[in-house]
């Protein structure tokens, strides 16, 4: 953990060397991160409910699925330019080292410019917080940041399998952004809306559901059982395969030779 | 004589820059299938969203809900026509590591060049996606589904649309490298133009959707003559004045584009000073 602070220091520093551009591209990440919660604010403002859900509601769910992705890809992006490192035989190098082969690639690359979408993300919730109408109580705000880090753990996850999928192609699989950033797009909205077939879709096999969905019930009132907050654990379960999925990959893997 | 032979070579050469580039978009085909499911997979949860607000409040639906299907589904199938968030890599890299000296040492106009080479990539990577996404939502049921076109008329006037969109789009892809030769990143100036452009031409939520004074507001921008102009013209949604002033619009905004992008790449290049070694 303290050399991953280390490597982290590092990249900011070296980062910080070009400030005009740093906070270009920051401004125009938050301008960019921006235009999809307009859209969402727009749509919500013409029609003010969605599936009974209102704005203040969605509003919190978005923020949930916003932070958890924005700190899953700070830390775990690194794995999407793993097909990148396959190419240029720098896996080589990373499997000889005597460090584990999953941290090195995640801290070759750590994504702070990514600072303004977490920031974002958490202006959004601290607003959500103080509108949605939820009575907040230590219970509650646990619940929340377990919905958080559960999907933190989902999302790492997912681009876990994304990089395992390069063993076998030594390309990125351009479908797996439908669960990526597509669990970003869509999870702007409670999961429900979507209708009961793509719930259960989301709850048993891509556990999105279980972190911003259950839980999310319960906070807003909607659900009276309070274990629902409980369900983001599923997110950590969906860890122990995908690990599986890239130790299999990794025993298959063979070197590009390049 | 000779001037003839020359303008018929330069034109060849210019073709066959456009054709190797296209022909080598197609060799991509299994990227294209990945983007075949993935679009189906966008168009279809899109769809879901608009579906569940329409549900709940029908009355406050700006555009019919079929209409808005078919916009959702053209702008999956076309999306590599219309994606103002698309740049080649290669192009920024030429221009901030100074190879584009090489490019420059071609007996070739820079400006059609790279415009010829954005087209050519986005036309085979539409080529490739497009039918298989268009056939499946043709066979959705109403209203979910693609519909027909509102008349033969109005899907003659999309596909003039479509075109001048498609230039519109190639040119302002072309503003921003050029716009890259003046900023050493690139990375700033590309995000700025790409969050503008894309929630202003409907890429986000289709312009209708949009607060009034807004959507009064981006009717008249560049980026409102981009996606959203055949789209609509498609279902019917814009017609009569409004289609006649609408193509006047993207005609002008296409030569506003151009124009000026060649203006600035003529200025960024007398300034450019090409070191040698």
């Amino acid at each position: 953990m303290k050399l991953y602070l280390r490597y982290l220091s590092i990249h900011f520093k070296g980062m910080l060397q070009y400030k005009l551009s740093f906070l270009l591209s920051s401004a125009g990440q938050l301008l960019h991160a921006f235009s999809s919660l307009l859209g969402l604010y727009f749509l919500m403002n013409r029609f003010h409910t969605v599936a009974g859900f209102s704005l203040h509601e969605v509003l919190l769910c978005y923020a949930v699925v916003m932070s958890a992705f924005a700190l899953a890809e700070m830390f775990a992006r690194g794995f999407d330019m793993f097909a990148g490192m396959i190419g240029n035989g720098e896996f080589d190098r990373i499997l000889v080292r005597p460090r584990g082969a999953i941290f090195q690639v995640l801290a070759a690359r750590l994504e702070l410019t990514r600072w303004t979408k977490l920031l974002q993300a958490l202006l959004v919730l601290a607003y959500a917080m103080a509108v949605g109408g939820v009575r907040w109580d230590g219970l509650r705000i646990l619940g929340l940041l377990f919905m958080i880090l559960g999907g933190t753990a989902m999302f790492s996850g997912l681009f876990l399998v994304y990089a395992s999928f390069c063993f076998f192609t030594l390309e990125g699989l351009e479908f797996m952004n439908i669960f990526t950033d597509g669990g970003r797009e869509y999870g702007r909205y409670p999961v429900s809306i979507y209708g009961k077939r793509l719930l259960r879709f989301f709850t048993f096999v891509v556990p999105m559901a279980c972190f911003q969905y259950y839980p999310f019930l319960y906070l807003i009132g909607r659900s009276s059982n309070p274990a629902c907050l409980l369900a983001p654990a599923a997110c950590f379960v969906f860890l122990i395969p995908c690990y599986a999925f890239w130790r299999f990959g990794l025993r298959r893997y063979r070197s590009t030779g390049s | 004589m000779s001037a003839r032979g020359g303008s018929l070579r330069r034109a060849g050469k210019y073709g066959s820059i456009f054709r190797i580039r296209f022909l080598n978009g197609l060799q991509y085909r299994a990227a294209a299938a990945a983007g075949i499911v993935t679009q189906f997979a966008w168009g279809t949860m899109e769809i879901l969203i608009f579906s569940a607000f329409y549900q709940g409040n029908a009355d406050s639906f700006p555009m019919e809900m079929a209409a808005l299907s078919s916009y959702i589904w053209l702008q999956q199938a076309f999306l590599a026509l219309f994606m103002s968030w698309f740049y080649e890599g290669e192009i920024f890299s030429l221009i901030s590591s100074g190879n584009v000296a090489y490019e420059l040492c071609r007996p070739l106009d820079l400006y059609s060049l790279w415009f010829l080479r954005s087209m050519a990539l986005r036309l085979s990577r539409a080529l490739l996606r497009c039918a298989p996404i268009l056939l499946a939502a043709v066979l959705l049921p109403a209203p979910y589904g693609l519909a027909l076109p509102a008349s033969p008329a109005a899907f003659g006037w999309f596909l003039l649309s479509m075109l001048l969109a498609f230039l519109l789009v190639v040119s302002h892809t072309m503003l921003v490298y050029v716009l890259c030769f003046f900023t050493i990143d690139y990375r700033g100036v590309r995000m700025v133009a790409d969050s503008l452009s894309e929630f202003l031409s409907g890429a986000v939520i289709p312009l209708p959707f949009l607060p009034g004074p807004l959507c009064a507001l981006a009717k008249w921008l560049p980026y409102a003559s981009m996606q959203n102009m055949p789209f609509r013209i498609y279902s019917g949604d814009i017609a009569g004045m409004e289609l006649q002033n609408g193509l006047l619009l993207q005609l002008f905004w296409l030569a506003i584009f151009y124009l000026l992008g060649r203006l600035l790449l003529h200025r960024a290049l007398r300034r450019a000073v090409v070191q040698g070694g």
